[in-house]
């Protein structure tokens, strides 16, 4: 990047620019927005249910009619996996919402008290870290029921740990340095420097590694599914129609690949698209670009 | 060093307490209570058994008759396979969980930390763009795709090993392929990673300045430290290998401790729910500390202290 057009931008225009300068970072953003409209508004304009049952088309092969096949129910698989990975998306933004919050307000409060509560707050970090969090995921599921917004608040309740720790070294970085100083010496209360000053910083760091959070918040929910513990079908997650897809790949593979393929381009996208997010904010890859 | 392990030891009960108290409390609620049989039995025969197991008694007193056990390491037997301890359950689920997570750990250094050296030591090139592209292909799979995929190959087309079960020495192979590969992904791309910013540091100048050969700079000197972050993913992700991965364990129906586990929770089996949970925690502290010690061994900069 030319130094005179950097004078001229402001932080985030830059990191914007530096991001969409790698073309894959482009089209994975692209690719997403592609496939977040067409699962919001994909199976409103099918003319399908995704629940629709049709016995008479028993796992036909794609063609004009459904362009995806259908499921040895004779469902439509196009509408299906749309249906699917809007209840997949929603719990991967649910879910990482969840552990944002959960992260940054525990984080903000060890980082902000600091001393002997900060090391305590930390130490209780460092604990749960040892935790076997699927085994407690799975027993939520089976003790409340399968219910969608369990799911989400279950894993979203689990990954907030990385989350707490990236936000309280940011405010330990932050509450010290002269802007903070300068707000407390023209009168700043306490909760006008947290909301105005110390969030606005933190926020950041937090959207990247949530970023980087939502994929792997996906996978646990598909698994969740794929064990019959998550999304009950008909209801129809990525994780649910792998499960029906590997039940029956002997006979349709392609009921496998399909949603396989879904899953695994939305999980490269969202990865590549973290990964450039951390590499347009991160200082260290400015001298690069 | 001392006063190091200690501090760990202390935590790792901590944690052990807790995870007993937490799975103790949520398996107690989960509906269909603990004692269920195949046939109708008269209330009082549900009574001795609720009475045999110790049930009636109150919550508090059956959490600490629970910690007792598992203090002196009297392990209570399982509700649902009457007549065995939890401890031979875990005994006969664990080898197969360990043998396929120890051989998917191996294949996956095996493929992941050559492709990611490879990768940094020939940066931008071909081979440093295309092993890249292999991992994020890899991180991007999910096992849950990948299993079947494998199995489908294989185990129906080629029919080399079966497709599920646990009776053939072979069978290991498939399961233990699908983690490898999915693990080998990380592995690689942190290989990548901490061996370009390694051989990017002074040391290594010094190295190359005073003469030593261009193997002895990379195998001597930048490995040792840059495995520091692959040991760091190893630690956690070890103790996730040996005691089975829930997905993989579904898709090639192995009868290792991920599928026990699932079954216990949903059949209200609480003595095998909490004795798993526990196992897996122990498991996880004593690889966490495993790692700390070796991290300490390889970099002279990290001093364990409490």
């Amino acid at each position: 990047m030319s130094t005179t057009a950097a004078e001229s931008l402001s932080p985030s225009q830059a990191a914007w620019r530096r991001l969409m300068r790698h073309r894959l970072n482009a089209w994975a953003l692209w690719f997403l927005v592609a496939l977040i409209l067409l699962c919001v508004f994909g199976p409103a304009l099918s003319p399908y249910d995704q629940a629709q049952q049709n016995l008479e088309l028993k796992a036909s092969d794609p063609g004009m009619q459904h362009w995806l096949g259908t499921d040895p129910l004779g469902r439509d698989m196009l509408t299906r996996i749309l249906h699917g990975g809007r209840v997949s998306l929603e719990v991967g933004l649910l879910a990482t919402a969840v552990a944002a919050v959960i992260g940054v307000v525990y984080g903000m409060v060890s980082g902000l008290a600091g001393g002997r509560v900060d090391a305590a707050m930390m130490r209780v970090v460092d604990i749960l870290y040892a935790f076997p969090f699927i085994n407690f995921v799975i027993l939520l599921m089976v003790v409340f029921g399968r219910h969608f917004w369990l799911i989400f608040v279950a894993i979203g309740a689990v990954e907030w740990l990385t989350m707490a720790r990236v936000v309280r070294g940011q405010v330990l970085a932050l509450k010290n340095l002269e802007f903070v100083t300068a707000a407390r010496a023209s009168g700043a209360g306490f909760w006008h420097i947290v909301w105005k000053h110390l969030l606005p910083n933190v926020m950041g760091p937090v959207i990247i590694y949530a970023s980087l959070t939502v994929p792997g918040v996906m996978l646990l929910e598909a698994a969740l599914s794929f064990l019959g513990l998550g999304i009950q079908p008909p209801d129809a997650s990525w994780g649910v129609l792998i499960r029906e897809g590997a039940n029956a790949m002997e006979t349709y593979p392609w009921l496998l690949l399909y949603p396989g393929i879904f899953f695994s381009a939305t999980l490269l996208a969202l990865n590549l698209l973290g990964d450039g997010l951390r590499d347009a904010f991160d200082p260290k890859s400015m001298a690069r670009c | 060093m001392i006063r190091f392990l200690l501090s760990r030891l202390i935590q790792g009960i901590v944690v052990i307490l807790a995870v007993i108290t937490i799975t103790f409390t949520l398996s107690e609620m989960v509906p269909g209570g603990a004692i269920r049989n195949e046939r109708n039995v008269s209330a009082e025969t549900k009574k001795a058994q609720e009475e045999y197991f110790g049930l009636d008694k109150p919550w508090i007193t059956r959490l600490g008759l629970t910690i007792k056990h598992y203090a002196t390491l009297d392990l209570p037997d399982s509700y649902h396979y009457k007549g065995r301890g939890v401890d031979e359950i875990i005994a006969s689920g664990f080898p197969v969980s360990a043998t396929v997570g120890l051989a998917g750990l191996l294949i996956a250094l095996v493929i992941g930390v050559p492709l990611g050296a490879i990768a940094a030591l020939r940066p931008d090139t071909f081979e440093d763009r295309g092993s890249t592209l292999a991992a994020t292909l890899g991180i991007c799979t999910p096992s849950m795709v990948l299993g079947p995929l494998i199995a489908m190959f294989f185990g129906l087309k080629l029919r080399w090993f079966n497709v599920a079960g646990w009776f053939d020495t072979s069978d290991w192979v498939l399961p233990a392929l699908t983690l490898g590969i999915i693990y080998s992904a990380y592995i690689a791309r942190l290989t990548r990673g901490s061996l370009r910013e390694t051989l990017a540091q002074e040391f290594i100048r010094t190295a190359r300045a005073k003469g030593a050969g261009e193997a002895s700079v990379v195998f001597l000197h930048a490995m040792k430290l840059a495995c520091l972050p692959v040991l760091n993913f190893l630690g956690p992700a070890a103790a996730g290998l040996l005691t089975g991965s829930f997905i993989v364990e579904t898709v090639f129906q192995l009868p290792g401790l991920g599928q026990f586990f699932i079954a216990a929770a949903t059949n209200g089996d609480h003595q095998l729910t909490i004795a798993i949970s526990t196992f897996y925690a122990a498991l996880i502290v004593g690889f966490n500390l495993l790692v700390d010690i070796l991290q300490a061994a390889l970099n002279p900069r990290i001093r364990l202290h409490a």
